[in-house]
């Protein structure tokens, strides 16, 4: 079951509104379905489903009606047609104080601009809800306190608001939503008003305390890289009209139209992008028990330098070269151990962004070894893959044909040239270390 | 008034408005009586009294409460000022005018104020409201001063109730205003914010709305007390009595010397009366919150 759920939702703004969403209903574009009516449709026939405890993102660009669809959310805005279910509770046609009385019970909300009461303290700010619900005084202390201890800002209980930071005083407008102790959390383009460096801050903060909390959160952004970070799903929004909803990668690999194709097309893929979706088959595995003579014909066969080692339950033990390798013939051993080294080649997770790659890429002679969760060899990324999945990255000219735009096309482009150029460094200075080294 | 000998007479039908204002004002003093009665009696048992301590007291008693306030709330140099000029005052032949003027103006604008700001609400919270009050009020405002005074005396016969209230509803106006302004300025967001948790509609007017609007309400409230000091001067003519009474009598007899008395008692009442409610506004922790998050930004 859904913790909410919304069903072919519209808001019309103007005189007419009925009819134009009768208009659009049949399936009129926008432009068309309102003209001659005074009449602005901020939300265009919305339907989606919010699982128990996921983060919802929703992302637009402004404009594109977010903000009034997550004020439908909670009834702050009246939807002119269509259906919000809250735990299965129709929320369009509740009487106001059945209205308040879910507001108070079910969803809670953060603001863009923080929106706390500047002549109430700290504490009676993130106590707000507990105060609406009359709870007594001792009590609504406590758990203000607890709520305002999640977020770091306990000691700050009694000052006003104003003596804070703005990134503080986001952190107290989500402890006034958690001290309400709702399990649904509405947040407005919540980070949006600070700067970048407290914004990662906090949206860290946020990951932290959902996966603590394990709240249902619907998040507004027009951030693309802040949806991708938190969202467990992503809901695109453009001129009114949900235009896909799927995950992160789902969206970034299968955009459902040159719109999303284009929205993504400068977004930060080395972040979203993981390890396990560009590694590669290793060319040559193999047991620890193997002898040198199978690790030299393996690295005849597959013209590599290296071979990847595994020991009990395929467990990744680390690599031999091919040096080694006529070292270990030369010296008559029975198998590769005492050769194997863990020093050449960087192991990394599965779920590693490319981003965090760069790195290990840069500092490991030979392709680097991706594991999965139990140790075991699931792939390799040799650098040139890692730089191929990046140039693969910008987006695909064909995947715009509507609204091609260079600007979008070429603004995907320093990010790859930005890697080669660090990964070009890596390799110069990997080449200096190794002619300092005894072969 | 008519403009003989032009040729659009007879084409213009004369439209009789001071008739039928007559009629209903006639209508009013008739069937109405009550109701001014008791409106007379509850203004003339505030004045009264007011008027009997102020002028009761030694002079040096009413300079020094004034100047202890002023001392409270803008510090000591607005105390000695306030000595100063209320001494100026007291060493004037004019102190009990003063005193009565006082007396005037504070129960005309307390009760102006306790009708203003409630209207003050309704018209920021209701549209249609809104939509009759606002020519009502550009009418009240922009009706020349004196015209007050004619129903005052038609209702209210001669001497200091008619005075007062013409200078109520003479100096409503701005309370009316700058309440809806102030409550219709509060951010959005956080309005928003008090409904997102459930808040009741009275909650978010009494605990979020009414406090962020104090600072503009504040200085609704310090021009109503400025416009009854400027009106009841005016109702001078009416027989009010204080300050009014000494200028239209300098005037008539064009005494330059006790015109010019009159006229600066007013202005140290004004000086006085306006710097302390200003200085009140800011005493709020709610105003001057806000004052502080307006620095910091």
């Amino acid at each position: 079951m859904s913790a909410l759920a919304v069903q072919s939702l519209y808001k019309v703004f103007g005189n007419r509104a009925d009819e134009a969403v009768t208009r659009l209903a049949d399936g009129q574009p926008r432009a068309e379905a309102l003209a001659g009516l005074s009449a602005t449709a901020a939300v265009i026939d919305a339907t989606f489903e919010v699982r128990p405890g996921e983060i919802f993102v929703v992302m637009g660009l402004s404009g594109s009606g977010k903000s009034t669809l997550i004020r439908m959310l909670n009834g702050l805005v009246r939807p002119t047609r269509g259906s919000v279910r809250v735990d299965g509770v129709e929320l369009t046609t509740l009487k106001p104080a059945a209205l308040r009385k879910l507001r108070r019970d079910k969803i809670s909300m953060v603001f863009q601009h923080f929106a706390l009461m500047p002549h109430r303290t700290v504490l009676d700010n993130a106590g707000y809800a507990l105060e609406v619900a009359r709870l007594p005084k001792a009590q609504r202390r406590e758990r203000a306190l607890e709520a305002l201890r999640m977020v770091g800002l306990e000691e700050w209980a009694d000052n006003l608001p104003h003596h804070l930071s703005g990134g503080m005083r986001q952190r107290v407008g989500l402890a006034r939503a958690l001290a309400a102790d709702t399990d649904i959390l509405l947040m407005d383009e919540a980070f949006s008003a600070l700067d970048p460096l407290i914004r990662r801050e906090i949206q860290d903060q946020l990951l932290e305390l959902q996966a603590e909390l394990g709240k249902t959160i619907i998040f507004i952004t027009h951030d693309l890289n802040e949806a991708m970070r938190l969202g467990d799903r992503i809901a695109v929004m453009r001129d009114g009209r949900i235009v896909q909803i799927g995950t992160a990668e789902e969206i970034l690999t299968d955009p459902a139209n040159g719109y999303v194709a284009q929205f993504v097309a400068d977004v930060d893929r080395t972040r979203i992008l993981t390890a396990s979706s560009v590694m590669e088959k290793p060319q040559s595995v193999l047991d620890i028990g193997a002898g040198p003579r199978v690790a030299a014909k393996a690295l005849r066969e597959t013209q590599t330098s290296v071979v990847y080692v595994t020991g009990p339950q395929k467990k990744f033990l680390g690599t031999v070269t091919e040096d080694e390798v006529s070292a270990a013939l030369r010296e008559g051993r029975p198998n590769l151990d005492g050769y194997v080294s863990t020093e050449r080649v960087r192991s990394v997770g599965a779920d590693t962004s490319l981003a965090d790659l760069f790195a290990d890429s840069a500092a490991s002679q030979h392709p680097v070894a991706v594991l999965d969760d139990r140790g075991r060899l699931a792939g390799v990324i040799p650098r040139i893959t890692l730089l191929t999945a990046l140039a693969a990255a910008s987006p695909d000219p064909t995947a715009t044909p509507d609204e091609s735009s260079t600007d979008d096309t070429t603004a995907a482009q320093p990010t790859a040239d930005a890697a080669t150029a660090a990964l070009t460094q890596g390799d110069v200075k990997l080449v200096g270390t190794t002619k300092g080294e005894p072969a | 008034m008519s403009v003989s000998g032009s040729p659009w007479d007879g084409w213009l039908p004369r439209i009789p408005l001071g008739t039928w204002t007559e009629s209903v004002v006639d209508w009013a003093t008739s069937s109405l009586g009550p109701v001014f009665d008791g409106v007379a009696t509850l203004v003339d048992t505030l004045v009264q009294p007011l008027n009997d301590l102020l002028t009761g007291v030694p002079a040096v008693v009413v300079v020094g409460v004034f100047a202890a306030l002023g001392w409270w709330l803008r510090g000591w140099k607005f105390a000695l000022g306030v000595t100063v000029g209320l001494g100026l005052v007291a060493g004037m032949p004019y102190w009990a005018e003063t005193m009565s003027t006082l007396a005037q103006v504070l129960v005309a604008s307390t009760l102006a104020l306790l009708l203003a700001i409630p209207l003050g609400v309704l018209v920021a919270e209701n549209r249609r409201v809104a939509a009759v009050a606002r020519p009502v009020l550009d009418l009240m405002q922009t009706m020349p001063a004196f015209v007050y005074l004619i129903p005052a005396i038609f209702f209210f016969g001669i001497g200091t109730v008619p005075g007062v209230l013409a200078t109520l509803v003479f100096s409503m106006p701005p309370g009316v205003r700058l309440t809806a302004l102030g409550l219709r300025q509060v951010d959005k967001e956080i309005v928003q914010a008090a409904e997102s948790f459930g808040a009741p509609p009275w909650m978010v007017l009494l605990r979020t709305k009414l406090p962020l609007a104090l600072p503009t309400i504040m200085t609704g409230v310090n021009q109503v007390i400025m416009l009854a000091l400027s009106m009841v001067v005016i109702a001078g003519m009416v027989g009010a009595g204080g300050l009014g009474d000494v200028i239209m009598f300098a005037l008539s007899q064009v005494e330059v010397g006790s015109g010019f008395e009159g006229g600066i008692a007013v202005v140290t009442l004004a000086v006085v009366l306006d710097r302390l409610t200003d200085a009140v506004g800011d005493r709020f922790p709610s105003a001057r919150a806000q004052r502080l998050a307006r620095q910091a930004h």
